[in-house]
Formats: structure tokens, C-alpha cells, sequence
């Protein structure tokens, strides 16, 4: 493993201060950068971990509103009765985290700022991995568990298990940098870098994610999630919902698909096919057709289409209190 | 000369019983000390690099910032400038360390140019494979006739890819030099024979090699050799003057370490109006990697088959040489076959269990077979839950049910092994085999028990070492049977020399004497009689001890089962997930020494056999050629929550005890791909022709078929 050095501040200045220097990057809980250096996939200068620093962890979950510290452990937001009675799909979205040591030592910071699966990435062939002639390996090679809305050369999935619950209730995420404090919606965090060495996240030197927060009264969430194995896999396809709107009227609803595009995916047309008027089962189909529309499939990974539109029908059905 | 057998069944104390694997405890605490849990003073880590390309030239290599690095012992070039590389993950330089850091860190400063040569590694599309061997056809009978006059016929391609071993242990050692003796902890299924191919490779004599395997952590018939790590580990502690530990990676162990051939065909297979198997013709080809792969044995069990034209395409592929998968070509053979047979009687509309009854006499074992599958069918009560296919999709989860048929031999290898008797009365054997986590050392102890009619407590078992009498490697089902045999002679030998001392005292004659009980008495009555240790006392100073070989005289083994096993699945139509709910497994394997172990196996193979059927295989990159999912994450096993409930019928009974010891490793793994995928079929209306069962082929079936995707 490559020497790096490591630093533990205490205050959010101190981090950010730390972050600012080049090559420095956040260890909250561990359990995938360290494999990334181990496995020479990413290289540090330095690592800050953010374990001792006040004010990082920590649920409100009063006033119709949710207050989830980066730091916080998938566990702790798992535990806490508050913040799942409020959003009862968080229970869906962090148990499909296996293991419980992940679980465990997995922050909700590090869940929505993790690194790609990308099978290229993982064996060095970079996030973009494209080969010695400028060809994209992922369209040229195994691509199964890729992007069906991919974005330029970007063809990793956003494999987050929060994000699209998150984006899904609108929720907004704090960023404190050099330059002071910005509040961006929680999909802004994300993007589709276009040439190698650009990140999947919009985070500028010396920032780092403080909180999410969201308002969650009078607001129906589900999460769907199309797992092959039961225990410890990766989800093929998720669908995260949020429905607005009283009684089975629904105004307004968010559709945001997981392990479908480099970054949570907002199907804003398909939320607009289900806002409106009651939810039906036509209305839903019509939604769940809507959501996998325009999606562009490479050689492997067609299924994944029919996986967007069964899980975006499923989410929805949960979300309205009907059977999946 | 003693008469050999088995006891009756109102006369076994210990065979038959469910006594729990000895080693349980130690295992479970982690007390148990696997050949990678050896440490020894001194002991230097090694690391390999590897070729990340699956066909190159090694043009040059720099090693000097290695080998000037702080803590680095030895740098040894494997594949040297010029060599030619034939798969991604072969060897190519290794390195001993003080750390294992160290030596991770120094592999990674180690430079390697490579011209990268084209690739093959995708032998599903045989038409590209660029060295193809096609075998010639081989007919019997006269297959075109059978197939014009017969009433109906299918004819598809199925398939099944390469897939690893996977370990839980990885392959590896620690080999450690006194002078110029050799002593290695290996993780081996043959410890007899593996010292042997040592000495030849380091040049020294079979007498200065030493193996240990106290414990070992998988190995399904990928660690019969020192294979090039453990000559390697070998000669980086003979150069280092220090032991050394050489354990595969993760990535290694999936990848160089050992696979299951991949098996295609192009089957057609005939029946006429009576529901009779009357023609078979088969097109297959498979790769074990860069050796190709033969013919599997086709068609499966229903061998009488008549009028068959068989042919066979071995394909090389830049990937490692595959090795012996738990029962080698009998689940590939099983699901080509089985699945074909099952579409043939959905064909004839015939309840499959219905069909391969009417085809038993084609097979070897037809009585067998015909009261294993009406257990079978009662346990999974198929009459009620069994329904034809279904063709319509009139909603999301359907379910189903599938059965498959199959065989093994399983008879006793080569053993010997030394029983000695103590004058106070312990009793040990010694014998160089091993226990690969079957329950070896258990068996043999109820044998040893057995015999002398004493509790398992009071008998010892020393196995694991290569000082001790040769005995067979553990392969092919072939354990049980061998140190059984051997065990219960040199018992019977070492036990006929103490009751002759014994005889005099108690004025008898020694065939009228019994150990049972903790006691040596005459025969029907029992207070003529002592206890054990005052029997053993009778023999002296000096041990009494006997040698027990296999083969040998008398009915203790024999050869050749059959199994039935019926899978119940659910699948989701919209996602093409599947979830086996249930397997029903009936095995027979002659002579049951221990039942709870017996089942154990049958346990795993189902474990295993779901594994394959739905989850594991090799993904090797058209575009590199490496393996895309050489880890955990992407190479996926089954877990617990994913093998559904899973019940076993062990045959028993006057009929198969008689027949002896029969091994039991393999037949419990080669149905579970054939059912579950009939078991699919069963309930989607349609075959998904290759295994794994994945999402996606599922779903690609079904849109094949005019359904949903």
C-alpha cells in the first residue's frame, strides 16, 4: 500500500483547512477507500477523517423536517425511530445495504459520495475506461451491470443506496468549503465526468458534505430495489418515489432511479405522467413506461430497461399503498 | 485370516449414528489451525505479480527497485524475458518479504514490458474461436431413421460457461527449510502424494519432504498438486533461509486456481408414441480454458439410449486450465441432458417423473432410480403441486417444479493405514490421508470405535501427514470407501491379536470373544468377561499394532449410486429473478457410517448446486481477457437467505447396506442445475437455455418467446 499521511481534526474548519491541499481526500467510515488504496485503484496524499470532527453525526427529525449529518452510520438513521417514521423507505434503503458491518461503519456521507462498481474502474482501466485507441472498454466489453442512460463516456452506475430516496423527497444537501457554507439539492451533488480523472461528484477543493435535509411531512416515499441474490448483492435496478398531495389526489411526484445512469437518475417526465389526479394502475404503468423512455441500452444491459420500468411500477404501487 | 465385514444391523454401535464431527468445536471457535493460520518464527510473506493481459511476450522486466527496497528478501523470476503469457493471472515474478506489505509494495515496483497478443476467450461463439478442435462423430445405431419415424422430437442449443472453484481457503502454503529438509503446510486434498511431486521439482529426495494438513478449507478438486506457488513458495524460502508463507489472492484463487469447463450443445433427442427415448444426436463443444475440454458423458444416465450421433468441438480459450469440479462433467452432462429430456416430455405432454420412468430401463440403476423418485415425489408433493407448463403470464411470481436423475461411482481408493493398541488400552490410527471438511477423521474414528466397541473419545485419529502409510488423495468420492476399508482391517487385525492374548485367560477361544460395550467377553454371556483396558493390559509391554489396506479381502466397499432431486422455484416475471424455494433431495450411497455427515454432504452439494444454478460463473472481458469478477462482489455465491429449504432422504435399509461403503461426495452437486432450470421452465412456460439462471437470460427467454421484455 502506498505511504500516505493521515490527519483527525476535530472542527469543520480544521477539515476543510486540510481538505483545501491537493491529493487530500475524506475517510468517514472505511469500508471501500481503503480497499481502493490497497488495491492501488486510487492513491492519496493524505487521508482526513472526519471520526473526531463535533457536529458531523446527529438525526432531527422535528417540524416536518429531516436533519441527517453526514457522518450519522447507515445503523444510527436504521435505529432511529423519529427519521423512519417520518420516511419509512429509509428502512428499505439502508437494509438493502448488506452487511451489518457495513451497516455499521458505513456513514451516510460515504454511502451517497462512494465510488463506483464499474468492474473497468475497479481493475484500474479508469472511471471512464476507455482504451488505448479512445474506445469506451465498457461498450466494447461486459457492460451487464452498466448505465442504460449513459452520458458521454460516462457509463458507470451511481451505485448509492440513499441518493435516490434523497433526490426523490428533494431533499437538500450542506456543503462547507473555503469559501463558506452552500445549500445545492442533494442531486446537484452528482455529475457525469466526461475525461478521465474528473470525479462523479461536484464537490470543489476543500469541500465536504456537513448534512442532508429534507421536508418529509405529508409526503409518501417508497423505495423498489430488483436484487438478484437475497443476501449481500447489489441491486440490478432501484426506484425511489415521493409523492405529494392529499388523500389519493396526487400534486406532485419525484421518480429517481438507482444503478441506472452515472447519477441518480430524475425521470422528471415520468413524475410529471404520475402527478395530477389519483394514482391509478394505468396511471403508474403509463409513469413506469415513461421513466425507462429514452433509455439507450448497450450490448449487455438491456434487461435493464425492463428492470427500470417493473421497479419504478413497484415503487410507485408502494408508495400509493397498493400491492407491488 | 479374519473374516472382513461390516457389522449387522443389531450389532453396530457406532455405524449409523449421527455423532457430530469431532472437529466442530475447534472449528467453529477458530481454535482450529489451517495451514494459512501457520506462523512460524521468521516466517517472510510472498507475493506474486501476474500478467494482466490474457496473451503476451514478455519483452523485457525490471526488478532492481524491488529488490532495493527495505525488507525485501528474495525476488524470483518466474516467466522470464520471451516467455509467452496464455492467460490473464498467470505467474509471473514472486517476491518474499518481511511484511506482506512489503512484498505487495515491491511487486508493484516491479516493471514489465509486454507485447499484448490477440485474444480468444468468448467459446460460447465457437465459429470465432480461432483454434477450435473438432473430435470426430461417433454413431450407434441408425440415428436419421430413428429421428424420421419418431413421434416427436426437440432439438435446441444449451449451454453452461466456465466457473471457479472459489475456495474459502485460497491455494497455497508454508514451506519451511531445516538444511535441506523440506517441511510444508499445504492446503492439498493429497497429502500422500504431494511431498513426491515436491522433491522432483526441488531436485531433492521424497524422503526430505515433508507435508502437514491438520485442516484444510476447500478445495472441490482443484488441490491435488503443489501446483507452480507452492514450488515457488518452496524455492523463495530455500533462497531466504527463512520459512515462507504463499497464500493466492482473492483475484488469483478465482482466476489461475481452478475451474469447471464450459459444456455447449446442440442436442436433438426423439421419442415415440409410448413416451420411448428412441434417438439422440448431439453437437457439443466446451473449454476448460487454454487445454480445451472433451466429451461429457452423453447421454446422461439413459447411456442404453439407442441410435446417437455424438460430436464434440474441444475449444481453447486464453484462460487457465480448468481442474476436477466436484463430480468432472457429470453436471454439465446432467443439464444438457435433463433439460433436453424435460422439454421432450412437455413435448409429449407427459408429467417428466411419468417420462423418465418409462425410459428407466435405458439407464443402470432403473430400481433404484424408481423408488428414489416415488420418495421423491411424495416428499415434494408433486401430484398436488406439479402442474403442466404454463403459457400464460397472469402474474408477476409464478412458480414450479423440475426433477433431474443422477449417477456416480464412488468406490474406495488405494489406503493403508497402522491401528495400534496400547497395553492401557488407547487406541490410534495413523493414516496419511486427510480431511477436506467432509468428516474423514470422524468416520474413521466410528470405524476404530467400532471395532473395538468403545466410545469416540477413546479412540484417536492422526491423519494429515505424509510420515503417515499412504492413502489415496481425496477425489472423486473415493475417500470414504478407501479409509474406511483400510481402518476397519488393520481394527479387525490389531483386535484379533488382542483377544487371542485375552482367549487363554477367560478359557475361550478367541472367535468366541466380543468387544463391545467398553468389554471384551465371550460371546452370549457376558459376565465371561473384562474390561478393555484389563483386555489391552493382556498384550504386554509392547503395542500391538496392525497395517489395513485398500483393496483388500472381504465386502466392505462398493461402487455406483443414483440420486433424485426435485427443485420448486418462484420467478418473477417482470424482473426474470429467481428464488428457489425448496430442493428435495434422495440419495443413496450404500452403507451409511455416519448419517448427520452423510447429509451434510447432500447439504452442500444442494448449497453448491443452487450456487451454479442461479449465480456462478466466470466473466471473462471480450475486450482484455481478463475475469471481470475475480472477487466477492461480482463472483457471486450463494448465501443462506438464497438456497431456499432444503430436505434429504438418505437411502438405508438391508438392500444398500449390504452393498458397503460407497463415497458420497460428488452425486449430491450434479442434479441441482438440471432441476432448477426444469424447475424454471416448469414455471415460465419456456426453457432459459443456459445456466446461470440470471436475470437477464430470463428475461431474454421470455422476450424470445413473445412474452413481456
Amino acid at each position: 500500500m502506498r505511504s500516505f499521511s493521515y490527519a483527525a481534526p476535530t472542527t469543520i474548519e480544521q477539515a476543510v483547512s486540510l481538505l483545501e491541499v491537493e491529493g487530500s481526500e475524506v475517510l468517514a467510515g472505511g469500508t471501500d477507500l481503503l480497499s481502493l488504496l490497497k488495491d492501488d485503484v486510487e492513491r492519496v496524499e493524505r487521508l482526513v477523517s472526519l471520526r473526531g470532527v463535533e457536529d458531523l453525526s446527529g438525526i432531527d427529525a422535528s417540524g416536518g423536517r429531516l436533519r441527517i449529518g453526514a457522518m450519522t452510520t447507515l445503523q444510527d438513521l436504521r435505529d432511529h425511530a423519529g427519521a423512519t417514521e417520518a420516511v419509512p423507505a429509509l428502512v428499505t434503503a439502508i437494509d438493502g445495504v448488506a452487511s451489518a458491518q457495513l451497516r455499521a461503519m458505513g456513514t451516510v456521507g460515504g454511502d451517497l459520495l462512494q465510488r463506483p462498481r464499474c468492474w473497468y474502474y475497479r481493475r484500474g482501466y479508469g472511471l471512464l475506461a476507455l482504451g488505448r485507441d479512445g474506445g469506451s472498454m465498457i461498450a466494447e466489453g461486459d457492460n451487464r451491470y452498466h448505465a442504460i442512460f449513459p452520458d458521454g463516456h460516462a457509463r458507470f452506475v451511481s451505485p448509492s443506496s440513499l441518493a435516490p430516496l434523497l433526490v426523490a423527497l428533494g431533499a437538500e444537501a450542506t456543503v462547507r468549503g473555503p469559501d463558506g457554507e452552500r445549500r445545492v439539492p442533494v442531486e446537484a451533488l452528482y455529475r457525469a465526468p466526461q475525461a478521465e480523472g474528473e470525479r462523479e461528484n461536484t464537490l470543489g477543493r476543500g469541500e465536504l458534505l456537513v448534512e442532508v435535509t429534507a421536508a418529509v411531512s405529508g409526503v409518501r416515499s417508497a423505495v423498489y430495489e430488483v436484487r438478484q441474490r437475497r443476501s449481500l448483492d447489489w441491486p440490478l435496478m432501484a426506484a425511489a418515489v415521493s409523492l405529494t398531495g392529499e388523500g389519493p389526489r396526487v400534486d406532485q411526484a419525484r421518480i429517481v432511479l438507482g444503478h441506472a445512469a452515472p447519477i441518480p437518475w430524475l425521470a422528471v417526465a415520468a413524475g410529471e405522467v404520475a402527478a395530477g389526479g389519483e394514482l391509478t394502475p394505468a396511471r403508474i404503468e403509463e409513469a413506469a413506461e415513461k421513466a425507462a423512455s429514452g433509455a439507450r441500452p448497450m450490448s449487455g444491459n438491456r434487461f435493464k430497461v425492463q428492470l427500470a420500468r417493473t421497479a419504478t411500477r413497484r415503487a410507485l404501487g408502494l408508495a400509493a399503498g397498493m400491492e407491488a | 485370516m479374519a473374516d472382513y465385514s461390516w457389522p449387522e444391523a443389531d450389532r453396530r454401535g457406532q455405524i449409523g449414528r449421527r455423532p457430530a464431527r469431532l472437529d466442530g468445536p475447534v472449528k467453529s471457535t477458530g481454535f482450529a489451525r489451517y495451514p494459512s493460520d501457520q506462523n512460524p518464527p521468521g516466517l517472510l510473506a510472498a507475493k506474486i505479480l501476474t500478467c494482466p493481459h490474457a496473451h503476451a511476450r514478455i519483452l523485457g522486466m525490471e526488478t532492481s527497485a524491488a529488490e532495493a527496497m527495505p525488507g525485501v528478501r528474495v525476488v524470483h523470476v518466474i516467466q522470464g524475458e520471451g516467455s509467452e503469457i496464455q492467460w490473464a493471472g498467470d505467474e509471473v515474478v514472486a517476491v518474499a518479504a518481511e511484511t506482506e506489505d512489503i512484498a505487495r509494495d515491491a511487486v508493484r515496483a516491479i516493471q514489465v514490458e509486454y507485447e499484448v497478443l490477440p485474444h480468444f476467450v468468448t467459446e460460447e461463439h465457437r465459429d470465432r474461436a480461432p483454434a477450435a478442435q473438432p473430435g470426430s462423430e461417433r454413431t450407434d445405431g441408425d440415428p436419421d431413421a430413428a429421428f424420421a419415424s419418431a413421434h416427436r422430437v426437440v432439438e435446441q442449443t444449451l449451454g453452461m460457461p466456465q466457473m471457479a472453484h472459489m475456495c474459502l481457503e485460497p491455494h497455497g502454503q508454508v514451506a519451511a527449510w531445516d538444511g535441506d529438509e523440506l517441511e510444508v503446510h499445504a492446503s492439498t486434498q493429497a497429502v500422500s502424494t504431494l511431498g513426491g511431486q515436491f522433491a522432483s521439482e526441488l531436485g531433492i529426495p521424497a524422503t526430505q519432504v515433508r507435508i502437514r494438513t491438520e485442516y484444510m478449507g476447500g478445495g472441490f478438486g482443484s488441490k491435488f498438486s503443489p501446483d507452480r506457488w507452492g514450488i515457488v513458495g518452496a524455492e523463495l524460502a530455500r533462497k531466504a533461509g527463512a520459512p515462507v508463507k504463499l497464500f493466492l489472492d482473492r483475484d488469483q484463487e478465482v482466476s489461475v486456481a481452478g475451474s469447471r469447463p464450459s459444456a455447449f450443445a446442440r442436442i436433438r433427442v426423439a421419442a415415440d408414441e409410448q413416451g420411448k427415448l428412441v434417438a439422440w444426436d448431439s453437437d457439443s463443444w466446451g473449454s476448460g480454458g487454454l487445454p480445451g475440454t472433451g466429451q461429457t458423458p452423453l447421454p446422461y444416465v439413459f447411456s442404453r439410449l439407442p441410435n446417437r450421433r455424438l460430436r464434440h468441438t474441444s475449444v481453447p480459450t486464453n484462460l487457465a486450465g480448468s481442474r476436477a469440479w466436484r463430480a468432472p462433467n457429470h453436471p454439465q452432462a446432467c443439464f444438457l441432458t435433463m433439460a433436453s429430456l424435460d422439454d421432450l416430455a412437455d413435448e409429449l405432454d407427459l408429467d417428466p417423473i411419468d417420462f423418465l420412468d418409462r425410459n428407466l430401463d435405458l439407464t443402470g440403476r432403473a430400481d433404484v432410480y424408481r423408488e428414489e423418485l416415488g420418495i421423491a415425489a411424495e416428499m415434494a408433493g408433486w401430484e398436488e403441486r406439479w402442474q403442466p407448463r404454463k403459457r400464460s403470464r397472469d402474474s408477476a411470481l409464478q412458480r414450479g417444479l423440475g426433477v433431474s436423475i443422477h449417477t456416480w461411482g464412488g468406490r474406495g481408493h488405494s489406503s493403508n493405514c497402522d491401528v495400534t493398541v496400547h497395553p492401557d488400552g488407547a487406541v490410534e490410527v495413523r493414516i496419511g490421508s486427510q480431511d477436506i471438511g467432509t468428516g474423514t477423521r470422524t468416520v474413521v474414528a466410528q470405524v476404530l470405535a467400532e471395532t473395538f466397541g468403545l466410545e469416540l473419545h477413546q479412540v484417536r485419529v492422526s491423519l494429515g501427514d505424509n510420515r503417515f502409510p499412504q492413502s489415496g488423495p481425496s477425489g472423486g468420492s473415493s475417500t470414504v470407501g478407501g479409509v474406511s476399508a483400510s481402518t476397519r482391517r488393520a481394527a479387525q487385525d490389531a483386535l484379533g491379536e488382542v483377544l487371542a492374548r485375552v482367549a487363554p485367560r477367560l478359557e475361550a477361544e478367541p472367535e468366541q470373544l466380543k468387544a463391545a460395550g467398553g468389554r471384551v467377553f465371550v460371546e452370549g454371556e457376558p459376565s465371561r468377561g473384562m474390561s478393555w483396558p484389563e483386555a489391552a493390559a493382556q498384550i504386554g509391554g509392547a503395542p500391538v499394532s496392525a497395517r489395513g489396506r485398500n483393496p483388500g479381502p472381504g465386502r466392505l466397499i462398493s461402487s455406483g449410486v443414483g440420486g433424485v432431486q426435485i427443485a420448486e422455484v418462484e420467478v418473477d416475471m417482470d424482473t426474470g429473478v429467481v428464488r428457489v424455494e425448496r430442493m428435495v433431495a434422495v440419495q443413496d450411497c450404500g452403507l451409511i457410517i455416519n448419517r448427520r455427515l452423510a447429509e451434510s454432504q447432500v447439504y452442500g452439494g444442494l448449497i453448491m448446486g443452487v450456487g451454479y444454478a442461479l449465480f456462478e460463473e466466470w466473466i471473462p472481458d471480450p475486450v482484455t481477457g481478463r475475469l471481470l469478477n475475480a472477487d466477492m462482489e461480482f463472483y457471486k455465491l450463494a448465501g443462506l437467505m438464497d438456497v431456499g429449504s432444503l430436505e434429504v432422504h438418505m437411502m438405508t435399509g438391508p438392500a444398500y447396506d449390504e452393498r458397503g461403503v460407497i463415497g458420497l461426495g460428488e452425486p449430491p452437486v450434479i442434479s441441482p442445475g438440471a432441476a432448477i432450470s426444469n424447475a424454471v421452465a416448469n414455471a415460465i412456460g419456456v426453457r432459459v437455455p443456459y445456466l446461470p439462471l440470471t436475470p437477464d437470460r430470463v428475461l431474454d427467454a421470455l422476450a424470445a418467446d413473445g412474452g413481456v421484455a
